[in-house]
This record gives C-alpha cells, structure tokens and sequence, in this order.
C-alpha cells in the first residue's frame, strides 16, 4: 500500500487539494496508483495524439450539491429529452456528478442503488493501469448503479449527464451496469451542459450469459468542457454488447472502452461517430480482449471533421492464445471538410491465437466530387448537397445501432447541435 | 441560331494526371425547341464530355466558344443553376449516394428546382403520389424509392432511375448519355417511352448513343456525327441506319 503522497505531477494540481484531503484507504489506495503515475503526457503511448494540457488551465473545484433547477430543465430541454421520441422514458439525470431525484423518473424493472451510498468499487475497473480511472475512484461522489435480474427485460432506461456550474468544476461519476443470465437492457446515455468543466465518468458494465446489453451514448457536452470517459465492459457466455457512441461537444473529450469477451461465443460491438468542428479534439479508443474461443468483436468508427478539429481512433483487438475462431472486424473512416482537419488513426492487432479472422482498415477522404455534382446537377445547391452527404456519411454509421428509438434519439440530438441548414 | 441550345465553336480539355488534353476542338450545334437530337460518333470522340460541359462539371476547362440556353450564357452558370434553367443531364454511369434515400434526394432535387423556378415546393404526401406514379410508368420496384439512391441497383434500375429523375424535375432540355448501354431490349421500350412521354414544343432532348437500336424507338429529328472533338456530319434520322451498317469510317474519311 503506498500512502506517501509525492508532489503531484503538474496535470494534477488543478485537483490538489482535493487529492490531499482524501483519507479512505480504497481511495487512498487508488490515489497512491495515480501519484505514481500522474496524470498521462503525450510521451505515454495510449496519449500520443491526445493531450491533457486542457486541464491545466484552471483549477476544477468540487460541485456544490446545489444547482438551479429552472436550469438544468431549460437543459433537459434543449437536449430534446423533455419532448418526442425520449420524453416517456424512464430516466436518471445526474447533476454535477450527483443524482437529482427531482429531475428522474426511475425504471420500475431495475433494481437500483447510488455509489453515494454503497461506495462500492466494482472490479472491472483498473485504476492501476488507467490514470483518468484512478482520479475518477479518489474523487468519484455518486453514480447510478443499475442490475437488471436475470431472465427480465427491462426495456430503455435514460441516463443524463448535465454539467452546469457556475465555476469551473470536475466530477466524476462511478456507474455500474449488470444485467444477469438471459436479461436485457437498452440504455441510452446523454451528456450534455453549459460552461466550463470536467466531466471524467467511469461506467463498469457487466454482461451476464445470454444477457444482451445494448448501449449509446450521446455526447453533446459544453464546447467548453471535457468529457474523459472509461468503460470496462465483460461480458459472459452467448452475451451481447452492443454499444455507440455518438461525440458531438466538448473541447476535448476521450471515450475509451476495455471490452473483455470472457467466454465463447461472446460478442461485442464498439463503434461509434464524432462531428467536429472548431478546434475540438475527439478521441476514441478501445480495447477488445478476446479471452475465449469463437466469440465475434465489431467495430466502426466514423468521424466527420471541420475547421481544425482533430479526431482521434485507436482501436486495439487483443486476441489471446486460447481464442481460437475469433472473429474480429474493425475500421475507421474520416471525412475531412477541411484543409485543417486532422484524423490520427492507430489500429493495432495483437494476437496469439493460431486461428482467428481479423481485419481492420482505415479511409480518409473529402467529399466525393462527383457525388456533389451528381446532387448539383438535380438542382440542389452546393451547401445543401454538402450537408446531404455528411447527413448520410453519418446516417450509415448511426444505422448501426440497433434499438431503433435510440437510434431516432441520436439522430435527433445531432440535428439539435448541427441543424441541417445553416451550418458554418 | 435557334435561341434555344446554341453551340458555337466550343473547344474544352482536361487535366489528365498532369497533362492537358483537349477533347471539345470546334463543337458547333444548335437544338430549336421541341426537337430530339442524337450524337452519334466512336469512342472518345467527346460525346460524354460535350454533356459534362453542358451540365457544368469542374473538371474541363472550357477555353474557346459560347453556349446559349435559352437567351443565356450557360458556361457562366452554376450546375444547380442550369438545372434550375431546365437541364437535365442522364448519367451514363449514375452515381451511388449511400446513406441517402432515393425518395429524400428526389424531393430535396425537385424541391430545390421548383424553389429556384419560384414554384411553390411539394410536401410529402403530394410529392410521394407524383413519384409513385412516375414510377410505376417506368415498371420500377416499389421498393426503388425506399433504398439508397442508385445503390445496389442493377444497371438498368439505375437508368430507370434516371428517367424518373428526368419525368420528376421537368427539364426543357434533356441530355441522355448513353442510357440505353446496359439495357435489354424490355428496359429499352420502357426507358425510351418515359422520354417520348416528355416530348412536346417545350421539351427537347440531346440523345448520346452508339446504338441504333435506342432511336427505332426514340426517333430523333436529327441526327450528328461526332468524331475528334468536333460535329462532322448532321442528317436526317435516316442516318442511323447508315451507321448501323457502314460505320463511321466514310464519315471520318469526308473530314480528314
């Protein structure tokens, strides 16, 4: 147990004196793995093409427990989660990090719990090896815990973010999934908010034996916020997950996924899609772990790229000895709309058994010129035809999801941020 | 001059991986209106890219000559404006649009001209009624509108569906490049009866082929010989089936 604390490394100070007021020892423990580290710099390989300097900016104070309601349901709102398509689903909405039972309405065929009152640590997690999972378990407060028992299908469950603080503050939410042997769930998350701010959620999600876990995630936080996500996803015997990730906001935001395929004929899907413009940076990153035979990992990533924005892939697919007959498939595509745009993509497949199909490759392009002229030649003008096949360059990666309302939701939502006229 | 279509002197080229080749050297060809024209000439004559620089692509580079549509310049226009002026240009090779449903792209396109020409637009519901209908007067699968434009169509849905973007926008001036290549004999009846329906005094059609066999059923008023870039021969649609069983070689002979 290492309880000497060093001097934080830089990145660190802006959460200084919340780090030196911890006194638990499982947070203690978890902050002793982060002071050994210290936050990543781009010399560590997984952060070569994501900086954390963002951070270093202005000191991230804890939430109050207090916020403006009359705000957070303007927020709702704006989010389009109040009218239409999401406005019935049973929802948890997490302010600040902490839940807001005024602002919910929670699923009735869900056993449920908060991290603020179990502060259970689940064990999927690693904040040995992941610095942005330690400084999640020193300063997590609250986070929904979700178990949905075994044989029952609990339908759609909504999970909102909001960030709005009048200062700029981090929290960092601990959630926990677990649908048992032969249940299912569609979760549906969002993220949203105003000002500036760190959102840094770890989510551990656990997929039982002929259990299917389908999950998107919409992120459409402040343009002046991070959002630094880490999922650890396990999941069993015949098992599903099927997750998307939808990254519109943020200045900088990172998803990134360890999905471990534990027993044969596990399956899971990591894909997602990011529109950015400005000088945002989108990161997605994934790690797939096929630790038994004949399971299937899916992943396609689309990104679309304006102004000097500059997404992020590194997707890597571990196949280890004893996974004979994996099947894994993975690709990137990036549309770039402009000349200083930039995508980094880093595949990488490491694998040790003798017997497996993997493939995985990358495009990057503008838009197609003949295509523009096609849809000019039928009379549409130039910044519509433009925007109809970024619409449908995207609509291909979104089509991927499989519950089609969270399908119709992300859509929505993508409309809200990017209104298909009127762009740029 | 026909105040209608009038070609004159138009030279065009291209650069091809660094290289400018000239592929338009002289066109001279004026359609009146109501009339149905057909180019006829070998492979690489510049039939295909006469209808490209008509219907505005960037790629070539007009460096001599005029076009008039209509009492305006059309080399000044952009392609969504000449569309919106009545020029219709069918693909030789339609394009794939993934991701874009047929019946989305053919509103959007019709909607777009009908604003452009100070109509007012369609909604939804009078929109799909007219397309269905069009539709089915090309023998096309209901189910052409709900997929993705031109994807995993056969060659013939997609010339079919470029009819039914033809019948859809109501040009005044069509160009049909080749479609009749890749059609069998069925699809042919059908494709040229959808043009023959938009004939009157205010629709003309510019119809580029290598067959004869398109204009037993689609006759054309007239007939041009195209060769090297330029108009060698004009007749009557008699031409035809000269070509059919002569060739072009006299007809190449006569200008050299």
């Amino acid at each position: 147990m290492n309880a000497i604390i060093k001097q934080p490394s830089a990145t660190l100070v802006p959460f200084k004196a919340r780090l030196d007021a911890i006194t638990d020892p499982a947070r203690k423990a978890a902050l002793g793995a982060l002071h050994r580290s210290g936050l990543p710099d781009r010399r560590v390989e997984a952060w070569k093409y994501t900086s954390l300097r963002f951070l270093n900016e202005t000191p991230l104070v804890a939430p109050s427990e207090e916020f403006d309601a009359a705000q957070a349901r303007a927020e709702l709102d704006r989010l389009g989660l109040t009218a239409g398509e999401g406005a019935d689903l049973p929802r948890l909405v997490f302010v600040n990090g902490r839940y807001a039972p005024d602002l919910s309405v929670p699923p009735q065929n869900v056993g449920l719990s908060f991290f603020g009152k179990t502060e259970a640590f689940g064990t999927l997690s690693s904040p040995d090896r992941d610095a942005l999972t330690a400084l999640n378990a020193a300063l997590a407060t609250d986070g929904a815990e979700i178990t949905v028992a075994a044989g029952v299908d609990a339908g759609r469950v909504l999970l909102v973010s909001l960030g709005l603080a009048d200062e700029p503050v981090s929290f960092h939410p601990r959630h926990s999934v677990t649908v048992e042997e032969g249940a299912r769930l569609s979760l549906i998350c969002v993220q949203g908010g105003q000002g500036r701010y760190l959102h840094n959620p770890v989510m551990e999600l656990s997929v039982a034996a002929n259990a299917t876990l389908n999950h998107v995630t919409v992120q459409t936080e402040s343009d002046d916020a991070a959002c630094l996500a880490t999922l650890y996803a396990q999941i069993e015997e015949r098992g599903s997950y099927d997750s998307f990730v939808l990254g519109l906001g943020a200045a900088l935001s990172r998803h990134e996924v360890h999905a471990r395929l534990n027993a044969p004929h596990a399956e899971v899907h990591v894909n997602g899609a990011q529109r950015l413009l400005g000088r945002q940076v989108g990161d997605v990153t994934s790690v797939i772990t096929h630790a038994a035979p004949d399971c299937r990992s899916r992943q396609t990533v689309r990104n679309v790229l304006d102004g000097q924005s500059r997404g992020v892939f590194q997707g890597k697919v571990l196949v280890e000895r004893i996974a004979q007959k994996t099947d894994g498939y993975q690709m990137n595509q990036a549309l770039l709309l402009s000349e200083q745009a930039e995508i980094d993509a880093k595949p990488e497949l490491e694998i040790y058994a003798d017997d497996v199909k993997c493939s995985h490759g990358a495009t990057v392009g503008a838009l197609d010129d003949e295509q523009m002229f096609y849809l000019r030649s039928r009379g549409v003008p130039e910044a519509e035809a433009r925007q109809i096949l970024i619409h449908a360059f995207l609509a291909e990666a979104l089509a991927l999801i499989p519950d089609a309302m969270a399908q119709t939701l992300a859509a929505h939502i993508m409309e809200i941020r990017f209104p298909v006229t009127g762009e740029e | 001059m026909t105040q209608f279509l009038d070609i004159s002197g138009l030279c065009a080229r291209i650069d091809a991986d660094g290289q400018e080749k000239e592929i338009l050297r002289g066109v001279d060809l004026s359609i009146p209106p109501g009339e149905v024209h057909a180019i006829m000439g070998p492979n690489g004559s510049g039939k295909s890219t006469l209808s490209y620089v008509l219907a505005g692509r960037e790629d070539y580079e007009v460096t001599a000559g005029s076009v008039t549509f209509q009492g305006k310049d059309l080399l000044e226009m952009e392609p969504e404006e000449r569309a919106a002026a009545g020029l219709f240009l069918a693909f030789q090779s339609p394009i794939e649009l993934p991701g874009v449903n047929n019946a989305n792209f053919l509103r959007t396109a019709v909607n777009a001209v009908r604003r452009a020409r100070g109509q007012e637009e369609l909604d939804a519901v009078a929109f799909l009624k007219t397309a269905r209908e069009a539709a089915k007067a090309l023998s096309m699968a209901p189910d052409m509108l709900k997929r993705n434009v031109n994807v995993g169509f056969s060659g013939g849905e997609k010339k079919r569906n470029e009819v039914l973007q033809m019948t859809l926008l109501q040009p005044s001036f069509a160009i049909l490049d080749e479609t009749d290549s890749g059609l069998d004999v069925d699809a042919l009846r059908i494709v040229a009866e959808g043009v023959n329906r938009l004939r009157s005094p205010d629709f003309s059609a510019l119809v580029i082929t290598h067959h004869q066999r398109l204009l037993d059923y689609l006759v054309p008023d007239r007939i041009h010989v195209m060769a090297k870039g330029r108009i060698i021969h004009s007749g009557g649609p008699e031409l035809a089936k000269q070509i059919d069983s002569e060739g072009y070689t006299r007809f190449l002979a006569e200008a050299a």
